[in-house]
This record gives structure tokens, C-alpha cells and sequence, in this order.
């Protein structure tokens, strides 16, 4: 067998063939290397997930809870906000002891007064766009916060020290350590589903890249062998040196990968523009992926190459292929989708007892599926190319030219339609359970559209006093307050009790269905669902003896137990949804209905309307909070609330569809130039006989523009038909994301333009009439 | 003496640092066959790009049926190429993907003719030049001589009123080429198109009326030789 | 000038392709025949330039009969000059298929001529440029005219006047190349 020396001999081709050969190894390195380091990106990105994942829950505050101030134990409040959009996660700090524990990536705690910031942070409060928010953090910076102890390089994140902060609220905890106990949340098996068939949709076109990547320049490589078949080589060795060319090539790819890739972790302003925020130190890829990479791609370029000479007969007069290309069979293409459907076919409907997916069995059929169209791809285009009539001369050179060698166009546009079908797949079912993970909060942004909420315990007067400042803020046009508290039976009562809601006869109003009502008055909600009006374990009636704040014994939060007679002139009104989408029971009572004593210890809840003209009203309504309250809650109200997770998923799948298609594009691209190259002379006569560039131009779109349309027709066909099996697994009804649809499809042939309009400087280039001029 | 349809006085081009032409001269008269002959890299091709309105010379003018050809625009250019000019090359001048009849008819085409009127007046050409069985065939398909002579027709279809030939025969055995140089002549002269003949073979060049010789650049009109 | 190009291409034509004896002996192949018709069939066949001198036939056909590769046939007297009838013996037919299998030696035609003059005008200070120039437009006029006949004629006249061209062109060719190293050959001569 001297195979491994025609191997070698086509190696030494590949780095000593003069320039042409170098030109040939270098194209190939590129379009290998560009799909290795898409591999190695894709591969590191579960990491790069899991790494942010860890921090995340490092800085968590749930483990190490203790009830009692000690020497080494923390009092944090949460102290996160809202800036234009953007969440901020804050924490305020006051330490207990000398040995409180120290948050991730800080070196010391803040002292009182100072904010250790997270870089992105700290650049923001620096900017022109970060001015309100140097108003609502008005600290001063000690320090930045370490990449230890941050989700991603864009996490914005502030620990403040503080003096003010005391054990005695139940917005602030008191920790030992940082940290979270709690196991991870396990992927639901439907996300898993839609995790792994991604993973599948954009590695299948990166394998077609490299295919394509390995066959650059694969004509005049032909003639180059032809050469040596005229010097004695048999074919079998021809071919085996190819493949040894191939393999060089792909070896270049290799490193060309590597070092793409680590430039490509650097560009993590790319990712951000996703929303996804990832440390390049982050993208670390395993390394029994790395090793299988690295195996894999010089075997397969090998193998392509073999396979791709398999119907070129090698003369040593020059290249034949197999006379008029042996006619496209259909039925094994068929065959393809029909594997795919078959094994997705079982489990269809298991998504129904939310079990386990056999993962091979959806790899599997995905797989085959995606491959279906590549396969199919080949032989649709040459079926309608070969059908397709006259027209105008661009279009008559564009359908000619696919009519001859519809191949490799179609080879080209495979890695798009791979693509756009699996995306399209994806698309689908993520609308099919994206109602699972978007909740519908019962908000009603109509009616206020900002929540101010504490759970701390302040006074009446502190509760007005916020409600006034928020209410005179610029750009509120009115606040609803109203203070809450706990209701019970008796004092130190572990049962649950009925709420107390105090406020004015307006906000009431947003709480029940009241008709009458002056200061002085006061209402019992009547309970929903429960005849006997037991609300909390206790019974709520006009004239009933109880005690407000009647504390629960076990918080160690302080308790003004006070007693108090339920009004008789009590009414019992039906509730209704706040703006919040909360439904209210207990008690409402006006100012003048309770005594004073017992609005020592009260829980707010603000809503706010806001003025839309007014310009960064939200954030004006921030800083007042923040101002006067640093441990209030401030939400935004909205109809639908999406789940994180989620989010980052489809975050994922953008940025995966967009570099995919984008690096089809640049091979799409090679393919083009090398094809204008290859016919220099042709051009330059076309010239001389006065062809406009505006006709060769159209004729390039169309040349490029008809398999694209085949193939995204094709992909939308297959895109769909996975969609509907995915969908059937998880018991979704079938529905089609016509918009998702489009944009895929939108992108593809923006590529394609993209490609048409970058070959055309070249094109024009070679249409000088150089070409005419013999050597 | 026929009146001069196209000329060109003092042109000068170079490429890089390579002097193409230094100061040719030329003319050639309404349905007169002028053959450009020389040394290879004396500068003959570069002068029939010249006078073809293919490339700019860096300095010199080339009039052409009484007007400036290096005042046009490349566009105007263009299309003067397309309805005034034919042109033959030496090889690797059809599409490919184009059948001869299609081939025939792109000039036509190119000048906004139907399809259907392109290939019929195609085809006539396509009789004329002995190659009329070849109309459903791909370049690739035919030899080099059935190619040439689907390339003279492809040059004469728009009825040119000069025809540029570059090298029109340098590919072809004897026999192949006497017959396509037989046949534009004939063409040519049935049509009362200028032919101008860029040649290195003297048996080509005596087809011509007159014969130019270019040496580094310069060229002789031998008919002032004796 | 001029009738000596003629003469050159005569014998370009006909002389260098064959000896008049052996075209005379190969027409009597077909049969016996007079003096007169040998020399209208050889005018017909070959003479396109110039005709056959009947003191050339006769003087070529007694040298043949002095060889023994033809006979006297008959004598004819009646009215007019005397008439022999000549007919091929089997020596001359054997003459004939030699002749026709062996190929002729290849000769320098005009070219010494020309290359004593180009010499001529290099050493006399002339220009010789001028003289390869004038040469090769004489060529090429020659060329033409035999190209356009070419066209005019039927098959033979084709492959007559292409086998001239091919040798014209030959010769132009050695003109041209002279051209290219005239200074080298300049060099030469003066050293």
C-alpha cells in the first residue's frame, strides 16, 4: 500500500505547488479554518454557559443564612435597578463583624459610603448616557468588582457599604457566606429538546462549509493531477494525492481554526450585541470535543475529496467528467427525509408525560432530515435549471451556465439551506412552548405603569413622605399609595392572618368595587372562593376583635401587636385586580379608621403614572426611590414577562443562524471569485464586443439568486416539516412562524446580495481588457 | 484612395513600465482588409485594442468615421463596439455555456434584438459560414476550427462595419485556417466591412489589401516600402 | 525585376517539383505520343507561368533516346515538318518510378543572393533594412497574388499556389528573422 506516500506527495503539492498551489492550500485553510473555529465556538459555548452560570450562583446570597448577628456574618439588602432598560444588580454591604464574608471578586467589603462597581458599570456612570444614574448612585467608586464576580464582561453591578442597613427589615438578610445550595435548575427536557436539535441546525452547515471548503479550486487541481497522470501516476494514486492536498489543507484549517477562534472570543462586542454577555475566558471548549475537531476534519476532508473524485475520470490528457453527468437519481434522496421523519415518528407525543427524549433518536432524525435537503438540493436544481427558458441575456447566461455545472452552485447554497430549514425548524418551536416560558403577569400598564413596593417596616409618616416625594417627581402624573400590614387573631399568632391595607379613598377604589366612601371608612373584602370568609386562618367580620401587626414569633423582626376592633360600619365589597394583577383580601381601611399606633411598622406599594413626554420619567421615578428609600422595589409594569433562560437561548440561536449564514457567505464568495478568475479571458472578450457591466452584473445575482431560491423554498418545505415533528413531540399544535420565516429567508438572501454585491468590484476588475493581452 | 474610416495618429500606451506602442500609425478605409503584422511583443495587439476603442492609448487620437474615439466615455465605447464593431480572437472567445446558435446571436442580443429575430439572422449567418448543423451544439463540443468560424459569424451577425480579427487562425491547422480566413474575406467583402487583421503568418496577412508592420512599438506601412 | 520573380516562381512551381524529362516520360506513360502533344499536354497540365520551348522537348527527348528510356514508335511525313511518334521503353518506365520514389534535395533558392546583398549594403554603410523591408513587401505582393488566384481557382490551382506560399512564406520568414538580428549580423561583418 503506498498510499501514505501519495498521501505525502499530495501534502508536499499542497505547501510546495508554486503559487497557485499555495493560493489553492491558503483558500481552503481559510474556509476549514473559519468552520473549525465555528466548531470549537460552538463547542465552548455550553461551557462558556455553564461558567456564567456558576458565577452567578457564587454571588447568590441563599446559602450561609443565620437569624443572629455574630462576628462573621453579613447584612446584605438588595438594592437592584432599572437604567434605561438595562437591569442593574446592587447589593448594600454592612458587615457585623470582623469576619463577615466577602462577595466574589472583591478584595475588602465597601465601606460606608463607597460602591465597588463592575467595569461595565463604572463605564456607564462615566458616559454622557450614565448622568440620571450617577444621580441615583451618588457614591463614591472604591474600586471594580473582579471578573470572579460577574456573570460576563457587560454585567452591571454595584456593592454599596452601608451604616443604615439593619437586621431588623425583611427586604436585608444576614449571611455567613455567599453562595447557593440549592442544586441547579434542571433544563425542562422540552428546552433540552430545543437545545440539541440547535446544536445539530448549526453544526450541519458548518460540516457542509468544510465539504465545500476542501473542494476550493478542486478544476484546476484536476488539471494539475492530469499533468502527473501524463508522468506515469495511475488514477488510484492521483486520487490519493489529491486527498493528500486536501489533507494539508485542511491541516492549515486546523490552526487557521485555532487562531480564528481566539480572536474570535476577543470580539465578545459581537456577542454583546446579542444581548449575551461571555468572558473570552469563558469559551474554553472541553477537550475530548477539541480532540474529536481535530480528528475529525482531516478525515473528513479526505473523505470528500475521494468521494468528490469519484465520477471525475483523471486523463493524462486532461479531466473527464463522466461524459454527460450520470443522471441524478431521487429515490435515495428521498430516502434521506423519509429515515428522518421515520425515526422522529416515535416520539411523537412523548413531549406529552414531559419525560426524557432519546437524544440519539433526535440527532438522528434531524440529522437526516437536514441531510435530506442537501442531498435533494443538488438534483432540484438541476431539474428546474434544466427546464427554465429564455429571457433576457443575463438570465439566458445565468440559467446556461446552471444548466452546464449546476453542482456546484448548488453545493454553494447547501450550507444556506441547512441553515434557514433548521432555523426555521427551531423558530417554530420555540413559538410552540414559548407561551410556557412567557408568563402573562396580569399587569395592566393602562392603568399605572410603574409598581414603587417595600417590604421593609417604616412608619406612616416615612410611607407618606415617599408617596409625596415619588408624586412630585418630574414626569409622574399621579401616585396611588397605600401602606399594608398583617391582621391576626392574637399576637404572636403563627397563623397566616388577612392583610390591612391603608390608603385614601382613591386608591382604594384601584383595590375593590367601593360606591361610598369618606375618610373614616373601612371595607372587608369579600373572599374569593371561600363562603365561610376564613381569609388566613382567621375570620374576617364587621365589629371582630384583632390585632394588627400581631408578629409571627419567628422573624425577630419587631412588632407593634396592636389591638384593634374591625370597624361595624365595615362593608363587604368585591375586590378587584390592581394595576399590579394582584387580587387584594383582608381589610382596606382609610387613614382615619385605624389608630396611629398601628402604622409603626408598614409595607408600601406605590402605583405611578408616568407622563410618556416627559423624557427618562422611569428613571426620574428611580432616583426619587432610591433617594428615599434605597430598598424599595421599582418594576416597570408590563403584560408578559419572559423567562431569563429563555431569553439566552434564543439569544443563541440568532447569533449561531447569523454567523453560519455569514460564514457561507464569505465561501459562497471564494467560490464566486475563483469562478470570475477562471474566466478572465472569457470576460475580457465579452468586453470587447461592448457587453454592459449592468448585464454580467444581473447575470451573476441570477446565477446565484436561482439555486437560492430553490434552495430556501426547499429548506422552508423541510424547515416546516421538522417544525411540525418537533412540535408533535412536545404536544404543541402545529403553527407556522411566518415572520421567523421570513427574516430566515430574509437573511439568506441578504447574504446572497451581500456576496453578488462584493464580487462585483472583482468582476469589474476583470472585465479590463487585460484579459485579452496573450502572456 | 478609399476614404480613411478609421485612424489612429501618434499613439502611445504603456503598460507598467513596458512600452506597448511608441508612436503608431494607422488607417484603414471602408471595406479595406489591412493586416497588422510584427514580432510577438512588438505592440500589434495592443494597437487593435487601440483602435477597437478597447483600451485608451496614453496619448494619440483615433478617429473614427469622423469622430474622436478617445474623447468617448467608456460607455459610449461600449456601445459603439456593440453596433459598429465585430471581433474574432484567437481562442476562448465563446461562452461556454452558450450553444453556437446562442453564441451567434449575443451580439444581436447585446444590442436589444428579440430573441427570436437574433437567431433567426444567426442562423442565416451560421449557413452562410458552413456551420448551420452546429446550432444546438456547445463550444465545448465542436473542434477549433468549426469554433473560429462560429466566431466570424458570431463577428458579422450585427452586420459590423469593421471587424477586428486578433490572431483569427493562430490556433488552427493550415487547412482549417485558409477555409475561416476564406470565409471572413469573403464575408467581409460581400458585406463592405473593414477588416482589421492582426497576424505573425505572412500566408494570413495575404488576405489582406495592405499590409502594416509594428516593431517595438512603431509602425511601417509597407505599401510605401517599395 | 519583375520577369525574374516569374521565372523564380516558374521554377518554384514546376522545375524544383520535377525534371522536364522525367514529366515528359511520365505523360508518355499513357501511351505513345508526337513531340507537339507532349509539349501541349505538359503546357496544359503544368505551364501555367510559361509554356514549354518545343527546342526544349526535342532537345530532352533525344537525350532520352540516347539513354534508351524511350523509342521512336513511328515517323510521320505527310504535309508539314517531319513528326516521330515517341513511345516509353520498360528502362524508362523503371526511370519514371524511381524518380517518382525518391525525394528531391532541399535547395537554397534565393537566399544567397539576398544574403550577398544584405552584406553588400552592411559593408558599404547602406541600409540593409531598407533592402529585407523592400524584399518582404515584394513577398507579400507576390503572396497576395497568388492567394487571390487561389481563391479563383479550382483544387489544383489551390494546391499549386499554396505550395508557393508555403515557400514565400518560408522565405519571409528567414526575412524577418534577418530583420531581428541585423544588428547582430551588423556586429559581424565589421569586426
Amino acid at each position: 500500500m503506498n498510499v501514505f506516500r501519495d498521501l505525502r506527495m499530495g501534502v508536499g503539492f499542497a505547501v510546495t505547488g508554486g503559487r497557485e498551489g499555495w493560493t489553492r492550500t491558503l483558500l481552503t485553510a481559510v474556509g476549514v479554518g473559519l468552520g473549525v473555529a465555528l466548531l470549537l465556538l460552538t463547542t465552548a459555548i455550553p461551557g462558556a454557559l455553564g461558567a456564567r452560570d456558576d458565577r452567578g450562583r457564587g454571588r447568590d446570597e441563599l446559602a450561609g443564612r443565620v437569624r443572629q448577628a455574630a462576628e462573621n456574618t453579613l447584612l446584605v439588602g438588595t438594592i437592584d435597578t432599572t437604567y434605561k432598560g438595562d437591569e442593574i444588580r446592587g447589593r448594600a454591604l454592612r458587615a457585623e463583624g470582623p469576619r463577615a464574608p466577602i462577595p466574589p471578586g472583591l478584595s475588602r467589603l465597601p465601606a460606608p459610603g463607597e460602591m465597588v462597581v463592575s467595569p461595565a458599570l463604572a463605564d456607564l456612570l462615566a458616559s454622557k448616557r450614565g448622568a440620571l444614574l450617577k444621580e441615583r448612585l451618588p457614591y463614591r467608586t472604591a474600586g471594580r468588582i473582579a471578573e470572579r464576580g460577574l456573570i460576563g464582561p457587560d454585567d452591571l453591578a454595584f456593592y454599596l457599604g452601608s451604616e443604615a442597613l439593619t437586621g431588623e427589615s425583611s427586604s436585608v438578610v444576614r449571611i455567613t457566606a455567599f453562595g447557593n445550595d440549592f442544586p441547579a435548575e434542571k433544563l425542562d427536557p422540552r428546552l433540552l429538546l430545543l437545545v440539541v436539535v440547535m446544536f445539530v441546525v448549526l453544526l450541519m452547515p458548518v460540516a457542509v462549509l468544510i465539504a465545500t471548503a476542501v473542494r476550493f479550486g478542486g478544476e484546476r487541481r484536476d488539471r494539475r493531477l492530469a499533468a502527473l497522470r501524463l508522468v506515469g501516476a495511475d488514477a488510484r494514486t492521483t486520487r490519493w494525492i489529491a486527498a493528500g492536498e486536501a489533507l494539508a489543507g485542511s491541516l492549515f484549517g486546523l490552526l487557521f481554526g485555532l487562531g480564528f477562534f481566539l480572536i474570535g472570543r476577543q470580539m465578545t462586542d459581537v456577542a454583546a450585541a446579542f444581548d449575551l454577555s461571555i468572558f473570552p475566558s469563558d469559551l474554553d471548549p472541553s477537550l475530548p470535543p477539541v480532540v474529536l475537531v481535530a480528528l475529525a476534519v482531516p478525515a473528513a476532508a479526505v473523505a470528500v475529496t475521494l468521494f468528490a473524485l469519484r465520477s471525475v475520470m483523471i486523463e493524462p490528457l486532461g479531466v473527464v467528467r463522466t461524459g454527460t453527468p450520470a443522471r441524478r437519481r431521487v429515490w435515495w434522496r428521498l430516502l434521506l427525509p423519509v429515515v428522518g421523519v421515520a425515526l422522529l415518528l416515535p416520539l411523537i407525543r412523548r413531549g406529552a408525560d414531559a419525560g426524557e427524549f432519546n437524544r440519539g433518536q433526535v440527532i438522528g432524525g434531524t440529522v437526516f432530515l437536514l441531510l435530506g435537503v442537501t442531498a435533494l438540493l443538488p438534483w432540484l436544481v438541476e431539474a428546474v435549471v434544466a427546464r427554465l427558458g429564455g429571457g433576457r441575456v443575463p438570465w439566458q447566461l445565468a440559467v446556461r451556465r446552471l444548466q452546464l455545472g449546476s453542482g456546484s452552485a448548488a453545493r454553494s447554497i447547501n450550507g444556506i439551506a441547512v441553515a434557514v430549514a433548521g432555523a426555521i425548524a427551531l423558530q417554530m418551536l420555540f413559538m410552540g412552548i414559548e407561551n410556557d416560558y412567557v408568563k402573562e403577569t396580569g399587569q395592566d400598564p393602562g392603568r399605572a405603569q410603574m409598581s414603587v413596593t417595600s417590604n421593609g417596616q417604616l412608619g406612616g409618616d416615612r410611607v407618606t413622605e415617599i408617596t409625596d416625594r415619588i408624586r412630585q417627581t418630574k414626569g409622574v402624573r399621579s401616585a396611588f399609595g397605600r401602606a399594608g400590614t398583617r391582621i391576626g387573631d392574637r399576637a404572636d399568632n403563627p397563623a397566616e392572618g388577612a392583610s390591612l391595607t391603608i390608603g385614601t379613598c382613591d386608591t382604594l377604589r384601584e383595590l375593590a368595587r367601593i360606591d361610598r366612601c369618606a375618610d373614616g371608612d373601612s371595607f372587608i373584602i369579600e373572599p374569593v372562593g371561600s363562603s365561610d370568609r376564613i381569609v388566613g386562618g382567621m375570620k374576617l367580620a364587621a365589629g371582630r376583635q384583632v390585632v394588627i401587626d400581631p408578629s409571627y414569633g419567628m422573624t425577630g423582626l419587631p412588632a407593634s401587636r396592636t389591638p384593634w376592633l374591625i370597624p361595624a360600619t365595615a362593608v363587604t365589597v368585591p375586590g378587584r385586580v390592581d394595576a399590579s394583577g394582584m387580587l387584594y383580601d383582608g381589610v382596606l381601611a382609610t387613614p382615619g379608621s385605624v389608630p396611629a399606633a398601628a402604622t409603626r411598622n408598614l409595607t408600601y406599594s406605590l402605583h405611578v403614572r408616568i407622563d410618556p413626554t416627559v423624557p427618562d420619567a422611569r428613571d426620574l421615578v428611580r432616583n426619587t426611590a432610591a433617594r428615599v428609600d434605597p430598598l424599595s422595589t421599582v418594576n416597570d409594569l408590563s403584560w408578559t414577562r419572559e423567562s431569563r433562560r429563555f431569553a439566552n437561548v434564543r439569544t443563541a440561536l440568532f447569533i449561531g443562524t447569523a454567523v453560519v449564514l455569514l460564514l457561507i457567505g464569505a465561501s459562497l464568495l471564494v467560490t464566486m471569485l475563483e469562478q470570475l478568475r477562471e474566466r478572465r479571458k472569457l470576460l475580457s472578450v465579452l468586453v470587447a464586443f461592448g457587453t454592459r457591466r449592468s448585464t454580467l452584473s444581473w447575470s451573476i445575482l441570477c446565477q446565484t439568486a436561482v439555486p437560492v431560491a430553490l434552495g430556501l423554498l426547499l429548506a422552508a418545505v423541510t424547515g416546516v416539516g421538522l417544525g411540525a415533528a418537533l412540535l408533535k413531540m412536545v404536544t404543541r399544535p402545529f403553527a407556522v412562524d411566518w415572520s421567523g420565516m421570513a427574516l430566515m429567508s430574509g437573511i439568506a438572501a441578504g447574504v446572497v446580495l451581500l456576496v453578488t454585491v462584493l464580487s462585483l468590484p472583482p468582476l469589474w476588475r476583470l472585465m479590463r481588457p487585460d484579459g485579452l493581452r496573450t502572456e | 484612395m478609399i476614404d480613411t474610416l478609421l485612424s489612429g495618429h501618434e499613439l502611445h500606451k504603456t503598460y507598467g513600465a513596458t512600452p506597448a506602442l511608441a508612436g503608431a500609425e494607422f488607417t484603414v478605409g471602408a471595406g479595406e482588409i489591412v493586416a497588422i503584422m510584427g514580432p510577438s511583443g512588438s505592440g500589434k495587439s495592443t494597437l487593435l485594442h487601440c483602435l477597437a476603442g478597447i483600451v485608451r492609448p496614453d496619448s494619440g487620437t483615433i478617429r473614427y468615421d469622423g469622430g474622436d474615439l478617445t474623447a468617448m466615455s467608456d460607455t459610449q465605447r461600449s456601445a459603439l463596439r456593440r453596433s459598429d464593431f465585430g471581433f474574432v480572437f484567437q481562442f476562448g472567445q465563446l461562452v461556454p455555456e452558450l450553444t453556437c446558435l446562442e453564441n451567434v446571436a449575443l451580439p444581436l442580443r447585446l444590442n436589444a434584438v428579440k430573441r427570436k429575430e437574433a437567431e433567426t439572422k444567426a442562423r442565416e449567418w451560421m449557413e452562410r459560414l458552413e456551420v448551420a448543423d452546429l446550432a444546438g451544439k456547445r463550444p465545448g463540443e465542436i473542434s477549433g476550427g468549426q469554433g473560429q468560424r462560429i466566431a466570424v459569424a458570431r463577428a458579422l451577425v450585427i452586420r459590423p462595419r469593421v471587424v477586428f480579427a486578433d490572431e483569427p487562425t493562430g490556433a488552427l491547422d493550415s487547412l482549417n485556417g485558409e477555409r475561416v480566413m476564406k470565409l471572413l474575406i469573403e464575408a467581409a467583402r460581400d458585406t463592405r466591412a473593414a477588416v482589421v487583421l492582426v497576424t505573425h503568418e505572412s500566408r494570413i496577412a495575404a488576405y489582406s489589401d495592405r499590409e502594416i508592420v509594428v516593431r517595438d512599438g512603431r509602425s511601417r506601412d509597407m505599401a510605401r516600402a517599395t | 525585376m519583375r520577369s525574374r520573380y516569374t521565372h523564380w516562381v516558374y521554377l518554384l512551381c514546376i522545375v524544383l517539383g520535377m525534371s522536364i524529362g522525367h514529366t515528359l516520360l511520365g505523360l508518355l506513360e499513357s501511351g505513345p505520343r508526337h513531340g507537339y502533344d507532349l509539349k501541349r499536354s505538359f503546357d496544359e497540365r503544368f505551364g501555367r507561368d510559361r509554356s514549354l520551348a518545343y527546342g526544349q522537348v526535342y532537345s530532352t527527348m533525344s537525350r532520352l533516346l540516347k539513354n534508351g528510356l524511350v523509342e521512336i514508335d513511328g515517323l510521320e511525313t505527310s504535309g508539314g515538318p517531319e513528326r516521330k511518334r515517341y513511345s516509353i521503353t520498360d528502362a524508362g518506365v523503371t526511370d519514371v518510378e524511381q524518380w517518382l520514389g525518391q525525394p528531391e534535395k532541399p535547395e537554397p533558392y534565393l537566399q544567397s543572393t539576398l544574403y550577398t546583398k544584405v552584406v553588400l549594403a552592411l559593408l558599404t554603410g547602406r541600409d540593409a533594412n531598407e533592402i529585407l523591408d523592400t524584399q518582404r513587401a515584394e513577398h507579400l505582393r507576390m503572396m497576395r497574388d497568388l492567394t487571390r488566384r487561389k481563391l479563383d481557382g479550382d483544387l489544383s490551382d489551390r494546391l499549386i499556389c499554396d505550395h508557393a506560399l508555403f515557400h514565400l512564406e518560408a522565405d519571409l520568414r528567414w526575412l524577418e528573422l534577418t530583420t531581428a538580428r541585423l544588428s547582430e549580423l551588423t556586429q559581424e561583418i565589421r569586426t
